[in-house]
């Protein structure tokens, strides 16, 4: 039995990254419209830029850090100003493609100025099993995964305030609700755009450094994006307690099922087992957990 | 001056209604074909036959086939590699376990196992649209290379997972240098280019684009939404089927699941969008154009010199740097600017 709960806590720690993930993917949708594909390059930009900045310029962790901060604030503002105000008032679909674009233009400029070598990233956080639990439960439950989550769960709980209570987020929120009023009662809609993808950049970066962290900083950090996207399906592509949410069912869903349904089919369920229970979960609500009611008129 | 077709009247119900109604159409259609068909073969070498011709044509074709689905029929998709797997491994079972069967007749077979998985994947559209739906087409382009990987069945048992494909051979006759598989492939793909042409403007391609065009609203018309959005799937899986037999056959000769990967999708997925969304001639024209930058791309990396990693990595900013480049400059792709070229052309020299 303990050997269950340490799969499932494990699998809902892991799912904490992946919301965390899921979240610059709903930042982005909620308040202009685009389905940001290009955010998996971000996670990858964000942490080869910091492990390349340490090992190029010799700083250490906590100056990389902020400079990885600035380029990508940076980043997001060249795409707001470069790639999606010529776009603005194009079919989403057509929006969707040039993220896609994006994608590629973002690894390809990542790789192109650090290396495309796998490199290590040390965090200070040592990846030992947690004494506690060992001990008094026996379940073996990573240091590290848990300071991780904590660490996304303080982001989450930021940018839900950021949301609810500053000027940004009322003005955020109107945008997102409609383009044109927001517009017409003067909130500056493009630099509101700017402000989004800069914290989309941000929220990109701190999952790159735990992903980098765990796994090496490395190209797989791109496909970070297709493990959010059952996520988001599942949680709603406009919520962002449905990420959370959506991120832990999916999280511990998908260890669950490579540790017991996977031995029976062959193993190696875990890339495409999250997307058919998101599928499964769609046919009976087409807007997801927590999304809105799609209400269509002709 | 060049394109004019005043003076070419019609006089009957099916003049009027044939496939390319201006002559300079017909003329320019009938050269390409004999071009391609009779002088290609024998003044390319095979390197530019098998490296570069093969390629573009079946690209071609699978690039028509997701532009029926999603530049006709309005469904994104991103599991067209997963289709085109479908149809390569089906078509390698039915010559491996029927024999004597014509290789024809198995990619037709192939392709038919590759429409009935696309009508399996394409039931959730009937609930689902847009970012889901493209989102869930994901769900097939891993289910099905991960089932290619882990059947052994499929892949006839091989311990490597890699199979190597059969000869092609029609009745006798074995296409199996440069030239012949070259001649085969551009049969396969003329023909089934011309069956998609009169297919598009049939009733069921106009089924097609009233469902793109607003779905409700088709629906309240009268279209069956069901009906047209699946026969929209498996008639896109199936080019897309029979595209990756051919990819398989005439190209790779080998093929193992991971030839179709999520890259490879993508790769379709520009071609339609550089080429030009709902059109058929954008379908070729994108093809040609992500065939021949990444050659393109290396003779300057190696005129300039550069390492080969350099090369790669730019390939990849070029192109991303291109699809964003097309979708705000010209989002309706090559294909419009050829049609923006035939309006010029019509009153050549004169600017108005």
């Amino acid at each position: 039995m303990s050997f269950f709960f340490e799969v499932l806590i494990g699998g809902l720690l892991s799912g904490v990254m992946y919301a965390l993930v899921a979240i610059g993917f709903v930042l982005i949708y909620k308040a202009s419209g685009v389905f940001n594909f290009a955010q998996g390059a971000m996670v990858f930009f964000a942490a080869l830029t910091c492990v390349g900045i340490m090992d190029k310029f010799g700083l250490s962790l906590w100056l990389a850090i902020p400079a990885t901060m600035v380029a990508m604030i940076i980043l997001g503002l060249a795409i707001e100003r470069v790639v999606l105000r010529p776009l603005v008032n194009q079919p989403e679909i057509a929006l969707f493609m040039a993220t896609i674009g994006l994608a590629f233009f973002i690894e390809g400029l990542a790789q192109l100025l650090w290396g495309s070598q796998v490199h290590k990233l040390d965090l200070p956080i040592e990846d030992v099993p947690l004494q506690y639990l060992l001990d008094n439960f026996n379940i073996i439950v990573s240091q590290f995964d848990v300071i991780a989550a904590a660490i996304c769960g303080v982001m989450v709980v930021v940018l839900a305030l950021l949301f609810a209570k500053t000027k940004v987020g009322r003005a955020l929120r109107a945008v997102a609700d409609d383009h044109q009023a927001a517009l017409a009662v003067g909130i500056p809609l493009q630099r509101i755009w700017a402000v989004l993808w800069a914290v989309a950049g941000l929220v990109a970066m701190v999952a790159g450094l735990l992903w980098g962290a765990r796994n090496g900083v490395q190209f797989a950090l791109t496909f970070i994006a297709l493990k959010a996207l059952p996520v988001l399906i599942l949680g709603g592509f406009t919520s962002v307690p449905g990420a959370i949410v959506g991120g832990l069912i999916i999280g511990a869903s998908e260890k669950l099922a490579e540790v017991y349904i996977g031995p029976l089919v062959g193993g190696g369920i875990e890339g495409w087992f999250p997307y058919v229970l998101a599928l499964l979960f769609l046919l009976v609500r087409p807007e997801g957990l927590f999304g809105e009611k799609i209400i269509r008129r002709i | 001056m060049f394109y004019r077709e005043a003076g070419q009247f019609k006089t009957s119900y099916e003049a009027d209604g044939q496939i390319l109604p201006i002559r300079q159409d017909r003329i320019a259609l009938f050269v390409t074909l004999a071009v391609a068909l009779l002088a290609l073969p024998l003044v390319s070498s095979p390197y530019m036959l098998s490296a570069i011709l093969i390629p573009f044509l079946i690209f071609a074709l699978a690039a028509l086939g997701l532009n029926i689905l999603t530049g006709y029929a309005g469904q994104l998709s991103l599991g067209t590699a997963a289709f085109m797997a479908v149809g390569a491994f089906a078509s390698y079972n039915f010559v491996a376990r029927i024999p004597g069967i014509p290789v024809l007749l198995a990619f037709v077979l192939g392709g038919l196992c590759a429409a009935m998985v696309g009508i399996a994947f394409g039931l959730p559209s009937l609930r689902i649209r847009g970012f889901y739906l493209a989102a869930s087409t994901l769900a097939t382009q891993f289910f099905v290379v991960w089932c290619l990987t882990k059947i052994p069945w499929l892949t006839g048992h091989s311990s490597s997972g890699v199979i190597t494909a059969q000869k092609m051979e029609i009745l006798g006759y074995a296409f199996d240098t440069p030239e012949r598989k070259y001649v085969l492939v551009l049969g396969v793909v003329a023909f089934m280019a011309l069956l998609a042409k009169n297919m598009l403007r049939s009733n069921v391609g106009r089924s097609w684009m009233a469902v793109r065009d607003m779905d409700v609203a088709a629906e309240v018309i009268g279209f069956r939404l069901m009906r047209t959005k699946l026969l929209a799937f498996a008639v896109s899986s199936f080019y897309c089927g029979v595209a990756g037999a051919l990819y398989a056959f005439a190209y790779l000769g080998t093929v193992e699941p991971e030839a179709y990967n999520l890259d490879l999708s993508f790769r379709i997925l520009f071609m339609i969008i550089i080429g030009g969304v709902g059109s058929i001639l954008g379908s070729f024209l994108g093809a040609a154009f992500i065939v021949l930058l990444p050659v393109f791309l290396n003779i300057l990396a190696h005129g300039l010199a550069l390492p080969t990693s350099v090369a790669s990595n730019l390939e990849l900013m070029t192109f991303g740097a291109l699809i964003i480049f097309f979708l705000i400059v010209e989002p309706h792709g090559l294909a419009r600017l050829w049609q923006i070229g035939k309006e010029k052309l019509r009153l050549w020299p004169f600017p108005h």
